[in-house]
């Protein structure tokens, strides 16, 4: 049995070294840990939302904890498509790791135009397309709430664009399937699930919601189980690869993920608690498979007996 | 910036409500200055649970010291720890504070814990200058000795008047404006954001500059997840949004755009 099994994948086109990524918003534009974790390490990094324009998110507070994780409703701040190119690519670019940029706007134009943009610059992998944003008033999950809208905006980006496209899609459904085949019909190369679930915390003395928001989205250990049978069930539906998140803090959770179906896995509130996160998630992944005797973690994805 | 696994060497209370927390952390103390922070991950909360930000009180050697008020669930925790218990540190973060322009007396300006990080920098300050603590009572005025003890001026305020002087910390400010008019100086301020404002006004109507420390609820601490963010002005007027944790805590005066009272 060979020591080290094979951990490279490809998604949509992008070869990872591993099927490890961080979660959009949670790892900045990989500058931020850099002191920390070694982004060539990874196998690929997925940087904050990206629209346009720079975009100054909303007011404070912006987040909250909660028992199994936070609540967080930032906004999507961020430095416009401009700013990403001139301010943190080339930094980007020389880690010669594969860059995911999650890209969101206020009109499908915005959308098409954005991954346009992007298309025109070295050193992007793919583009990942926000439509379950739960924290911006216009644009983000107003473009995920039905299975036509998604179709027509996939459709809309995939004019403009060769890059792989991978929609991030709402977890907040009553069945994920028809949103999932719409995508992958509309020419998605791949999918994330799931973005954080809508949610609200209330402070009793003073009767106030505890966002200036009022509401956020949820993310930590506490929603794992939903991301679990939300990619459990995409994966069934569709042909196309799945990067899936949610609340994964050890190995385990990430595990779980391929054995449901996934082929690639992010990880993203944890790394606020502990920075070094994926790169215990990627070592973790090998010892499984070296200790389930298997040669690729491709072996894994979708093995789930059931 | 270092992440490690800490000793607790004590974990000794200074009266009912406070407490001096101090790490063998060897890395994050050498590294240290004054108006940086370390953030903690105290053990014993559930694994889910976010960092904690505290300022840097002490940094001697190996040692890094904090200054903490029992006011929740996780500095409830971390006041039962031991001598020998181990946490995790990540530090130091931050900009922390220029140590003084030549000729500029100057003068600190605390409200209650605020205090400590400017013990950190009275201690690294080449002038002697005065520093002015405010609090609710007598219990919330801490590390006095620490400045007499290097020859500052101490002056005191309490809102209830049991120690020092009857009201705000600006109530001794004003008071020393009025009599050194002429007296050039620069203001470096922790403390409630409507201290850092009443003190950042004073500042700007004296023509001096003011180093405010921001104290922002944070999650990441190292500028990733934009939870603590600050609207600054530029020099020709636009505004930026700027991240406490990262490109702060410690801002100049003159470039905060404050928020309005609520």
């Amino acid at each position: 049995m060979s020591a080290h099994p094979d951990m490279s994948v490809e998604l949509a086109g992008i070869r990872m070294k591993n099927p490890v990524t961080v979660a959009s918003g949670t790892f900045g534009y990989g500058k931020e840990y850099t002191h920390l974790v070694d982004l060539r390490a990874l196998g690929a990094v997925t940087v904050k939302g990206i629209r346009l324009q720079p975009w100054e998110g909303n007011p404070l507070p912006r987040h909250v904890e909660v028992p199994g994780g936070m609540v967080n409703a930032i906004g999507l701040q961020g430095p416009g498509v401009d700013g990403f190119v001139r301010d943190y690519l080339p930094f980007l670019r020389e880690t010669g790791v594969p860059v995911i940029v999650n890209i969101w706007g206020t009109s499908m134009d915005e959308y098409a135009e954005v991954a346009a943009r992007l298309s025109d610059v070295e050193g992007i992998a793919g583009l990942e397309v926000n439509i379950s944003c739960p924290n911006v008033k216009e644009g983000g999950a107003s473009f995920g709430a039905d299975p036509r809208t998604v179709s027509a905006l996939v459709t809309a980006v995939r004019r403009r664009t060769r890059l792989p496209i991978i929609p991030k899609l709402a977890p907040n459904v009553p069945n994920i399937k028809p949103f999932a085949q719409a995508a992958a019909e509309a020419g998605a190369d791949a999918l994330s699930l799931i973005n954080t679930i809508p949610a609200m915390v209330i402070d009793i003395e003073t009767r106030r919601p505890v966002l200036a928001n009022k509401v956020g989205g949820l993310s930590g250990p506490a929603i794992h189980p939903v991301a679990v049978k939300l990619v459990w069930d995409a994966a069934q539906a569709v042909r196309i690869p799945i990067i899936a998140m949610g609340g994964i803090t050890d190995p385990k959770q990430a595990i779980e993920f391929l054995i449901a179906g996934a082929t690639a896995v992010a990880v993203g509130t944890a790394t606020f608690i502990d920075p070094t996160t994926v790169l215990r998630v990627i070592a973790g992944i090998e010892n499984y498979l070296v200790r389930h005797q298997m040669t690729s973690v491709k072996e894994l994805t979708g093995s789930i007996k059931a | 910036m270092h992440d490690l696994i800490a000793k607790v060497l004590t974990n000794e209370p200074l009266n009912a409500d406070y407490r001096c927390l101090a790490l063998d952390a060897p890395a994050i103390a050498r590294a240290a200055r004054p108006g940086q922070f370390v953030h903690l991950r105290v053990t014993g909360l559930e694994l889910s649970a976010l960092r904690r930000p505290f300022s840097i009180y002490r940094a001697e050697g190996d040692r890094l010291s904090v200054l903490y008020k029992t006011v929740g669930r996780g500095t409830e925790q971390l006041s039962r720890l031991r001598a020998g218990d181990m946490l995790d540190a990540m530090g130091p973060l931050g900009n922390g504070f220029p140590l003084g322009t030549e000729g500029q007396l100057p003068i600190l300006v605390a409200g209650g814990y605020g205090v400590a990080p400017l013990a950190f920098l009275a201690r690294q300050l080449p002038t002697k200058g005065i520093v002015l603590i405010g609090g609710r009572t007598a219990d919330d005025i801490l590390c006095t000795d620490d400045f007499t003890s290097l020859g500052w001026d101490v002056q005191v305020a309490t809102l209830d008047g049991s120690r020092g002087e009857n009201g705000l910390v600006t109530v001794l400010l004003d008071a020393w404006l009025t009599a050194h008019a002429m007296q050039p100086a620069e203001f470096y301020v922790c403390g409630p954001y409507g201290l850092l404002r009443a003190v950042a006004e004073r500042a700007a109507h004296a023509g001096a500059r003011a180093w405010v420390s921001l104290d922002k609820h944070m999650v990441c601490g190292v500028g990733a997840c934009l939870a603590c963010v600050q609207r600054l002005r530029r020099p020709d007027g636009s505004t930026w949004i700027a991240r406490v944790c990262r490109d702060g805590p410690v801002f100049e005066a003159g470039e905060v755009v404050w928020e309005e009272p609520k």
